[in-house]
């Protein structure tokens, strides 16, 4: 727009700067939840997430002096380990958490009465004492290690496939995708025929309805929590799946009908007066016609209602999960683990993050449609 | 029966049951109740066309009604009513809404949405509408664009969690794992800490008062000026644009006086959920981050709508990026920008996920949403729960009002 001949405008640093770091903000948080989920737990409480890719010094929790007790030359002597992972190095130790990193790495530190302490590089320490030591109490040692950038599958294996798995993760997977799935397909299909009917259909009342329809779009869903069910408990329904996925198919119908309507409408009138002159009904038109041509408002609300339905906590709250715990869903399951399990935040992260990678996916391969839906929804 | 089964034996009954309603009961229709043969064959077309639009429309029709229309009703007289011991109901007038304004949590919860319903689509469309222009400007803008809607697909939960973790606190001398912590700890009180903490938020306060003022300005106007003709009915909406303006530019500049002589506890990781007034703010920012990209992409789409000629005319005349930008084109899509405000603020009056997941209405965090849950299902008050969601129903009404207004208007 200012890109007149010759003239180059000054702002288009600014532009990119802004624009990175405002991309930068918005990636952010993700990212967090991201490398969190692929860390191990001590990573995460030692260090914030952006340091994950850097060398970390970190102070290892103390560990006593223990292990079988080997003469040797006449002395006695203790080896053993600091720390298991091999490709950590030792920076500094000590033997009083005063002075927690008072000695390098191979030090022999005479500790009393003769008794020797050294530490390797590679965390391994000999004690060696003239007397034996069985009996006594042995040294504490403090040491600071540097610890390579280290990523684990780890937490998503505990949380999928562990059987002993207490937080019920893959069960409430399973039970979100049976919500999801009735839900998204049953709307678009009642939806269709009716949003045909306001669009290409003469009839009294029609335009009163298509108002009625708008108003019914920003209907809160709370107003119909305690009549629905009250209204389920009165029918025999009680909570469960069938319950969810009519209320799903019921507050996703206005969207739907708006939105199909609107592209309904803009099909070009020529073709289905032409299958009208050949002879074919109403059905015939809708499926053959009508049907396949409006697959793109199609894609985009199952989109839509995909999503809706998939993070959705209030509906499933209210009409699904009851007291046995066994309908529980990915969204609850969460809120639960952040009310029990605040602090474990590798168990928290990967959770979250497991539960987000589907509507991830399916946004960004689908991500055309629902521009496309959100445009027709709204721009009108 | 495994739920899967059971999912998947109810998707092929009900896709089932759908498409055989609709065939068999076209069929029906044509075959046996009006043939178009026969002796009446003229006549049986015309009442079977009429027939059948009802037909399509029974099951949505159905639905809408059972689920929509008939629970605002309902929640309607439930507001009114009190369970008596022994079952039943009774009619109470408005014993439960007095009840409610007795209630001390229901006032915070009502300023609290205030609050919401002003930040949240100022901010989301505010950011989106950035967005949109300067991502319309580079080569990587729709990388850049994906990005930013990305946390459209995210759920409420999920985004309660992720932003969980950049308010996480640490208690002093351990390392923060939150990233909010950690920033807020890399000032320590030096002149950059002044002017990133202070100097710079006091600027920004101060051009939204000045934001505040000229919108209002805009209303307020037209009344004072006797020359120019003002629609009766659009004056107490003008002095309420003037009224709301007025105590935004009060809350703004206390706001700026109370910053410039806070002080500010630098040093020492902050739990920033329990500061009561500001908890909110950082709870909205979660909102704010997921609805931003919804107004970049409906906002990108007006601004390149906006005719080019328009745009050649204002450069040729010599106007800046900046004169283009705010007297160009952004009032060519004012419409759109009321379109993505109002939709946000929908959003904003249900929002509950996120203050459930994240604070669950302490600290002075409570919303109408969460609140009404509260009531229902904790306290077990269907009487009161009713008459909270009947105040979220009577905020939503005047949007709801207006879409079905330019709807009909659209039509004719």
């Amino acid at each position: 727009m200012d890109n007149i001949v010759g003239k180059k405008s000054g702002l288009t640093w600014a532009v990119h700067i802004s624009m990175a770091v405002l991309v930068a903000l918005w990636l952010f948080p993700t990212l967090g939840l991201f490398v969190s989920s692929f860390r191990t737990a001590d990573q995460i409480s030692s260090s914030g997430w952006w340091s994950a890719l850097s060398t970390q010094e970190r102070q290892v929790p103390a560990i006593r002096v223990g292990g079988d007790e080997v003469e040797v030359d006449g002395r006695f002597v203790i080896e053993g380990r600091l720390f298991s992972a091999t490709d950590a190095t030792l920076s500094a130790w000590g033997t009083t958490s005063t002075a927690p990193e008072a000695n390098a790495p191979g030090d022999v530190v005479e500790l009393n009465d003769g008794v020797t302490l050294t530490v390797a590089e590679d965390g391994a320490y000999v004690l060696s004492s003239p007397v034996t030591t069985e009996g006594t109490r042995l040294p504490r040692i403090f040491s600071t290690a540097t610890t390579p950038p280290e990523f684990t599958l780890e937490n998503y294996r505990a949380i999928l496939f562990e059987p002993s798995n207490t937080d019920g993760m893959s069960r409430a997977f399973f039970n979100t995708l049976t919500v999801t799935i009735p839900a998204t397909i049953i709307p678009i299909l009642v939806a269709a025929f009716a949003a045909y009917a306001l669009a290409w259909m003469d009839f009294p009342g029609r335009a009163l309805l298509i108002a009625a329809i708008v108003g019914l779009l920003v209907v809160p869903l709370q107003l119909a929590l305690i009549p629905l069910l009250k209204l389920h408990n009165d029918i025999g329904i009680g909570k469960g799946y069938l319950g969810t996925w009519l209320a799903h198919t019921g507050f996703g119908l206005p969207l739907a009908i708006y939105l199909l309507r609107n592209y309904m409408v803009g099909l070009p009138r020529d073709i289905i007066e032409c299958a009208k002159v050949d002879g074919a009904s109403d059905f015939q038109i809708f499926t053959r016609i009508i049907l396949p041509l409006s697959f793109p408002a199609l894609a985009s609300f199952a989109i839509f209602q995909f999503l809706w339905t998939w993070n959705d906590l209030l509906v499933s709250l209210v009409f699904l999960i009851d007291s046995t715990g066994q309908t529980t869903v990915m969204t609850k399951q969460i809120v639960e683990l952040l009310g029990t399990r605040g602090g474990n935040w590798e168990i928290l992260a990967t959770a979250a993050f497991i539960s987000i990678a589907v509507p991830l996916l399916v946004f960004f391969a689908m991500q055309k449609y629902l521009v496309r839906g959100l445009l027709a929804g709204s721009v009108k | 029966m495994s739920p899967a089964l059971q999912g998947l034996i109810t998707i092929i009954i009900g896709v089932g049951g759908c498409v055989g309603y609709f065939y068999f009961s076209n069929l029906f229709l044509d075959k046996v109740l009006y043939p178009p043969t026969g002796p009446n064959a003229g006549r049986n077309i015309t009442r079977a066309g009429m027939i059948r639009p009802w037909l399509f429309l029974a099951p949505a029709l159905i639905a809408l009604t059972v689920y929509l229309a008939y629970p605002v009703v309902e929640t309607l007289r439930l507001s009114l009513t009190e369970r008596v011991p022994g079952g039943g109901y009774a009619f109470v007038g408005l014993d439960n809404y007095s009840k409610m304004a007795a209630e001390p949590k229901f006032w915070e919860a009502l300023r609290n949405n205030m609050l919401w319903l002003i930040v949240v689509p100022a901010m989301s469309t505010a950011f989106g509408l950035l967005a949109a222009q300067l991502s319309d400007r580079i080569r990587w803008g729709n990388l850049a664009k994906s990005l930013i809607f990305m946390p459209m697909a995210i759920s409420f939960v999920g985004a309660a969690v992720i932003w969980k973790l950049v308010y996480d606190t640490r208690p002093v001398g351990q390392e923060q794992i939150g990233i909010l912590n950690a920033v807020w700890l890399a000032f320590e009180g030096g002149p950059m800490s002044v002017l990133f903490l202070k100097i710079v938020p006091i600027l920004g306060l101060l051009a939204f008062a000045v934001a505040v003022g000229l919108i209002a300005w805009v209303f307020v106007r037209p009344m004072l000026k006797a020359r120019e003709q003002v629609g009766s009915g659009t004056i107490p909406l003008r002095l309420l644009v003037g009224a709301g303006a007025l105590w935004l530019i009060y809350m703004s500049l206390r706001s700026i006086f109370g910053l410039a002589g806070a002080d500010l506890p630098y040093g020492v990781p902050q739990t920033w959920l329990t500061i009561p007034f500001w908890n909110s703010f950082f709870l909205m920012i979660v909102l704010v981050w997921i609805q931003t990209g919804f107004a970049m992409v409906i906002l990108s789409a007006a601004l390149r709508g906006v005719p080019e000629d328009t745009i050649e005319a204002a450069i040729v005349d010599g106007a800046n990026p900046f004169q283009i930008f705010f007297k160009i084109k952004v009032p060519q899509i004012m419409g759109t920008i009321v379109v993505v405000w109002t939709t946000i603020t929908i959003v904003v009056l249900k929002v509950f996920d996120i203050v459930y997941a994240m604070s669950n209405g302490q600290w002075e965090t409570q919303v109408l949403a969460n609140y009404m849950y509260d009531k229902l299902f904790r306290a077990n008050d269907w009487g009161v729960g009713s008459a909270s969601a009947m105040i979220i129903m009577l905020l939503v009404t005047p949007i709801l009002i207006w879409n079905v207004y330019n709807a009909r208007k659209e039509m004719r």
